[in-house]
């Protein structure tokens, strides 16, 4: 692989910017895959629309600053749509968005049938609309729907069937669009026999697999348990035994989550700087090191549970901390592309150049600040790894603490940044209101970092999550950082600054959505430029992606083999638990 | 495939990292003791919790050694039973083993301040084997959703000085 040579970029890239083909917006260039990537943006935007204003509901029942809105009960079915509709649909409508934009821009074709596309697009809008009318039909007394059983679903609480069957449309769209994406692939292939995956396709391509494995879990618990148990036609489960299925998923969904988002910062951000991605191959690696690792790490989350053997457990543990080694690369290559593009803008010294970096543009300030935060929320989770130390902070308000520097900055805060370069090109509008743009992700940065501080803090003492009323009468919590009222404060100013940063967002892009075409020039294209280290003269086993693939396999089949076995050695719905409707 | 120098260095130090932190978690697991919650607690009936040897009838009871104690508890919406309606009493001074499970949903039993914190599962028998020097009193708190009154499920755990605990506080 060839070392950076500085000198000939800033002249290859305004030639290659200049042919005709970069000029003209996506939209103009891949109508179809422009228009998917648009109706998916639409649902993602709206589940955040509506979480978000679900999430300052909660922020401010919680801390008893206002509590006149819902009851204490209905606390729940507001959760279970904060928790579903961002964590699931936001987020993932998001990715599906992404991914399209992604394989017809990296392979230079457009998916090969609009129909096809489309239908995967409306069984995954139609199962969140059914998933979404049996939760918040739990709001509404005269309704007989309820499915106040939170993000997680643990059985034996019991929901209405719409939600699991919901669940399970929507899930099966997801493997419809990998399958369009990949499918994409394989027509490029034939045209190009010799050629690498291109990086985009690649983490596409990767991102899949990972979700195909993971996801098995999920569908055997809801198509087999979950779904027959809500519809009567089966008596009992093993609350032991769906748990663990669920966490089979719950972990590499994490993934799912965040993909996109590092999928931004090493394909976009570095353009986004100014500059050039540092290293092609070890973008790679990282992808392959997440479809190996992500699925074989769930029992993490059941550190707490009876009926797993701890040397399951401390597989898990190991495989967890290996999981940070992507995470440390890609903040050295996103670091160093960053410097590398300030550097290209003038910027010196060995901290100065930061303040070369286009701060004032929303979709780098947004990635930039998202970034940030997401080493914030690294370093916690490694906490949560920690087999021992997570007894100090199981279930307690320190998680949801840590997951909203991940998801809910490092995933969300990227992917609300990146609209903001990319719902123009999918337009063929310019962006509107960029004031807003450009305020929005100092909002949510400030907004997070009050509330997420206040999180951790709180759970350090003891505080759960996942409650109405934080408060208790047979004793009281004991902080050691802080005061219970000062952390109550900042977690309802934050959440308030984040609903607003949301509201912020949404606002900006219903303006671009209603603006009209053809005003000028737009200030984005979809051109990404060349690594400074190429994928041309890696090792070819890296895009060997079947191979990885099997390796993932093996690894999941060592976690998870015995506990599984031994679970459903005993009967498979034994020890049986009658569900509980909620 | 050329890999710049400072990336390798910081792919050896984060490497490093990583054994670092195994290496603690392994420490206290085999060199400070620390156990984890396991399979040993065994399996029972939700609905009838005392029908096989892995569970007794909620309460305190002498340990196989003196200064041990094992203390059953039933986690159910939305109390613990014992510990909402009496605290849970245990003498400062002891080895105390809780044994704890659900009769319904699942639910969180953490004693508050403390690192005491499992899952309580339907079916199965979470242990949890600590000491307790001082005489002092916890919360206890369902830290995992059960259902609409899941705030309102707490209880109590007093550590009492030996000279005050009877054996009248134990079944």
């Amino acid at each position: 692989m060839a070392h950076p040579h500085r000198s000939e970029t800033p002249q290859r890239y305004e030639k290659e910017e200049t042919q005709l083909k970069d000029r003209l917006a996506f939209i103009d260039r891949y109508p179809n895959a422009a228009r998917v990537t648009r109706l998916s943006l639409g649902v993602s935007f709206t589940a955040l629309t509506i979480g978000a204003v679900l999430g300052i509901v909660q922020a401010l029942h919680r801390t008893n600053v206002f509590r006149g809105l819902i009851s204490s009960g209905d606390y729940y079915s507001v959760l279970t749509g904060h928790g579903v509709l961002l964590a699931l649909f936001f987020t993932i409508f998001f990715l599906t968005g992404i991914f399209t934009w992604g394989t017809s821009r990296s392979l230079g074709r457009e998916l090969p049938s609009p129909r096809f596309s489309l239908a995967w697009f409306l069984l995954m809008l139609s199962g969140a609309v059914m998933t979404s009318v049996a939760i918040f039909g739990g709001l509404v007394g005269q309704i007989p729907f309820s499915a106040d059983v939170l993000y997680t679903f643990y059985a034996p609480l019991q929901a209405h069937p719409l939600f699991y069957a919901g669940l399970a449309a929507w899930l099966v769209g997801t493997w419809l669009a990998g399958a369009d994406w990949i499918r994409t692939y394989y027509h490029w292939r034939q045209d190009n026999p010799d050629e690498r995956i291109p990086l985009q396709m690649f983490m596409i391509m990767t991102t899949m697999l990972m979700w195909y494995i993971a996801t098995l879990g999920v569908a055997v618990e809801v198509l087999v348990f979950l779904l027959p148990l809500s519809l009567g036609l089966i008596e009992s489960v093993d609350p032991l035994l769906t748990r663990t299925l669920f966490w089979f998923f719950g972990h590499p969904v994490v993934y799912f989550w965040l993909m996109p988002a590092y999928f931004a910062w090493y394909t976009i951000l570095p353009k986004l700087s100014g500059g050039r991605l540092f290293s092609d191959p070890l973008a790679r690696v990282v992808f392959i090191l997440f479809l190996l690792l992500s699925t074989p790490v769930g029992f993490h989350h059941q550190y707490a549970d009876p009926g797993v053997p701890e040397g399951f457990k401390f597989i898990a543990m190991t495989n967890t901390m290996f999981l940070l080694l992507p995470s440390f690369l890609t903040a050295f290559t996103v670091v160093a592309s960053m410097e590398y593009g300030a550097r290209q803008r003038g910027g010196s010294g060995y901290l100065g150049w930061l303040k070369a970096l286009p701060w004032g543009n929303p979709a780098f300030a947004g990635c930039a600040l998202a970034g940030m935060m997401f080493a914030a929320g690294g370093f916690s989770g490694i906490i949560n790894a920690g087999m021992n130390i997570n007894s100090l902070i199981h279930n307690t308000l320190w998680v949801p603490g840590h997951f909203h520097l991940t998801v809910g900055t490092a995933s969300a805060l990227t992917m609300m940044a990146i609209s903001y370069w990319l719902y123009p090109q999918i337009t063929g509008k310019r962006l509107q209101f960029y004031g807003v743009a450009q305020i929005q992700p100092y909002v949510w940065f400030i907004g997070m970092g009050l509330m997420s501080n206040a999180m951790h803090r709180a759970g350090l003492a003891g505080v759960p999550r996942r409650t109405a009323e934080p408060q208790y009468t047979q004793f009281d919590f004991a902080p050691v950082l802080g005061s219970m009222s000062e952390m109550r404060l900042q977690i309802a100013i934050g959440g308030t600054l984040l609903t607003l940063g949301a509201l912020m967002f949404v606002f900006v892009m219903a303006g671009t959505w209603m603006a009209e075409r053809g005003r000028g020039r737009l200030r984005v294209d979809s051109h990404l430029p060349e690594p400074i280290s190429g994928a041309t003269d890696s090792p070819r086993v890296l895009d060997n992606v079947k191979l990885w693939f099997v390796i993932a396999v093996v690894l999941v089949a060592i976690a998870y083999g015995f506990p599984i076995y031994s679970m459903v050695a005993d009967g498979v719905f034994n020890p049986a638990s009658a569900p509980f409707p909620v | 495939m050329h890999v710049h120098r400072f990336e390798r260095l910081w792919l050896v130090g984060a490497l490093t990292l990583i054994v670092l932190f195994i290496g603690t978690v392994t420490y206290g697991a085999v060199g400070a003791g620390y156990g984890m919650v396991d399979d040993t607690g065994g399996e029972v009936d939700p609905t009838n919790t005392t029908e096989s040897e892995n569970f007794r009838s909620p309460g305190v009871y002498n340990g196989s050694e003196s200064d041990h104690y094992d203390v059953y508890i039933e986690a159910k919406q939305f109390l613990f039973v014992p510990g909402t309606s009496d605290p849970v009493r245990v003498p400062a001074n002891s080895t105390v083993t809780f044994h704890v499970t659900s009769t319904d949903v699942m639910h969180g039993f953490e004693v508050v301040g403390t690192n005491i914190n499992t899952m309580a599962v339907p079916g199965q028998v979470a242990t949890v084997t600590v000491e307790f020097d001082e005489p002092d009193e916890y919360g206890l708190v369902c830290n995992e959703y059960c259902g609409n009154g899941h705030h309102d499920m707490e209880g109590s755990l007093e550590v009492v000085p030996p000279a005050q605990f009877n054996e009248s506080g134990v079944n």
